[in-house]
């Protein structure tokens, strides 16, 4: 890697984001505006005496889940518009190396991540009353981690992608099974052995229950932060597949 | 080149490619003489584009040897050393000509200046600021070609890089690309239009995959016996393909 092209490449790639004003306003404001949708659908719910609130325990995970989906979406058709361009292409005969392109992308789309936790969770903590036992930061934290396993395996997925048709199939495909089996719609040990063991392998349950342990306890817990490892590692490895993926010479 | 002491920038033998079931490229020897322009010219389809394609590194050969400046193409250290122009431009389009041409200057690790001047050199100065999405397709195309030049590469492998432009302006590119030879810069400049042989000391002919021949312009007139680059090009594929059809 290249210190150099790294950094350029992810200011390109940053300066690309700010050219399109309409998916700048999309990626700040789409998560902000569901959690509302969220707090409305569950207003009239009633809320069993010594339970916690419904909204309380969905919002939560979703403030993890959404940054999640949106990244995975935004970065493979990114990528895929890189591939189908010509630009990737060419990159890859100049010298530069391929983690520098996709450490660029990784960061720009991390940043822009970041900046969309923040809005989401200032929006949800600050105007829909959600309350964690843990602080709001490990939750921005957390919810930042997942958006880079998004961008992370966006980046992979639009390997398999040849076309940006494609790149779009991939997330009902990469990105709904880890939905149903991350513990948000069944708590992950009521679910058949067999489909523990799938979600096990999946690193959004990992993201679903950090949450979920900064919902529950006062400070950070030794769970959320081996938690935070895995995610983090599964977006390693998906970086560094991705990268393996990526091929200088083709037929 | 018996009698040559500066080595040839671009040594092929017996490259072979293939896609898919096709044969594209049927064992091409050549080479490209060093600090020159070389016109690689043939109808659409021929395989000029493989062929500077598996000369920048990018296509998968089946046999054969491409040597570039003295190295296997595709080395990683050619990759400083050679630029490459691709047909259709690849530029990005949501960014500014100067944001372009920065970009690729800094992968290239050349200052900003750089690319002003590369941008001075393909005479869109005045379009620094404007989104290349915004520009027309010959000056998209001058950006790409911009984006190469501002590398100050060794080896400048262009594809079909005045298609589309004004005769004005494909006229001050060749004079451009004359002053880059005169400075010592190896140029393989391709085209499907044979009027712009007579920019070329050089000339590779090619068709359906194969090479037809290797010689001057000059050269290629006194053989055909015609005044015109186009017509001698028809008369040499003739006689070529109707000595072929007797053997």
């Amino acid at each position: 890697m290249n210190a150099r092209i790294y950094t350029a490449s992810t200011g390109r790639i940053l300066r690309q984001l700010r050219a399109d004003h309409r998916t700048v306003a999309m990626i700040l404001l789409v998560p902000a505006l569901l959690m509302t949708l969220l707090y409305f659908l569950y207003v009239n719910v009633p809320t069993p005496p010594g339970q916690q609130p419904l909204f309380d325990r969905i919002a939560v995970t979703m403030l993890g889940i959404l940054p999640f989906v949106v990244m995975f979406l935004v970065t493979s058709i990114a990528m895929q518009r890189e591939r189908s361009s010509g630009t990737l292409e060419r990159l890859l005969t100049t010298p530069m190396s391929k983690l520098d392109l996709l450490g660029g992308y990784g960061t720009a789309f991390s940043l822009a991540a970041a900046a969309q936790a923040i809005v989401a969770c200032l929006v949800t903590f600050g105007l829909l009353g959600l309350t964690t036992s843990g602080s709001v930061g490990l939750v921005v934290l957390i919810a930042v981690l997942d958006a880079t396993l998004g961008v992370a395996l966006g980046l992979l997925c639009s390997a398999f992608a040849r076309t940006e048709f494609q790149a779009v199939q991939f997330m009902p495909v990469i990105v709904i099974p880890q939905l149903f089996l991350c513990g948000l719609l069944v708590p992950r040990d009521q679910l058949p052995q067999w489909l523990e063991w799938i979600s096990n392998v999946m690193p959004l349950s990992y993201a679903v229950e950090a949450l979920q342990q900064v919902a529950r306890y006062p400070g950070s817990t030794a769970v959320m932060w081996r938690d935070l490892g895995v995610v983090a590692g599964f977006a390693v490895v998906a970086l560094c597949l991705a990268a393996a993926t990526l091929r200088r010479r083709t037929p | 080149m018996p009698g040559s002491t500066t080595r040839p920038a671009i040594e092929i033998s017996d490259l072979v490619v293939r896609r898919g079931r096709n044969e594209v490229l049927h064992a091409l020897n050549l080479s490209v003489t060093s600090g020159s322009i070389t016109g690689l010219l043939g109808p659409s389809g021929c395989g000029k584009t493989t062929l500077m394609r598996a000369i920048v590194g990018t296509q998968i050969v089946e046999s054969g040897s491409v040597t570039v400046l003295g190295e296997p193409a595709g080395s990683a250290s050619l990759r400083r050393r050679v630029g490459y122009v691709t047909q259709s431009p690849t530029v990005y389009l949501d960014l500014s000509v100067r944001d372009n041409v920065r970009y690729f200057a800094a992968l290239y690790g050349r200052p900003a200046a750089a690319a002003a001047e590369a941008i001075d050199a393909v005479a869109l100065g005045g379009y620094s600021d404007q989104q290349a999405g915004q520009l027309s397709g010959g000056q998209r195309a001058r950006v790409s070609l911009a984006c190469a030049l501002v590398g100050n590469p060794e080896l400048l492998i262009l594809d079909e890089p005045t298609v589309g432009l004004d005769p004005v302006l494909r006229a001050d590119l060749w004079d451009q690309f004359a002053d880059l030879a005169a400075a010592g810069t190896t140029l393989l400049v391709s085209s499907h239009v044979m009027d712009e042989a007579e920019h070329c000391p050089e000339l590779l002919l090619m068709r359906e995959g194969s090479l037809i021949a290797q010689l001057s312009p000059d050269e290629l007139r006194t053989e055909t016996g015609q005044s015109s680059l186009e017509h001698a090009f028809l008369t040499l594929i003739r006689t070529r393909t109707v000595g072929a059809q007797q053997s």
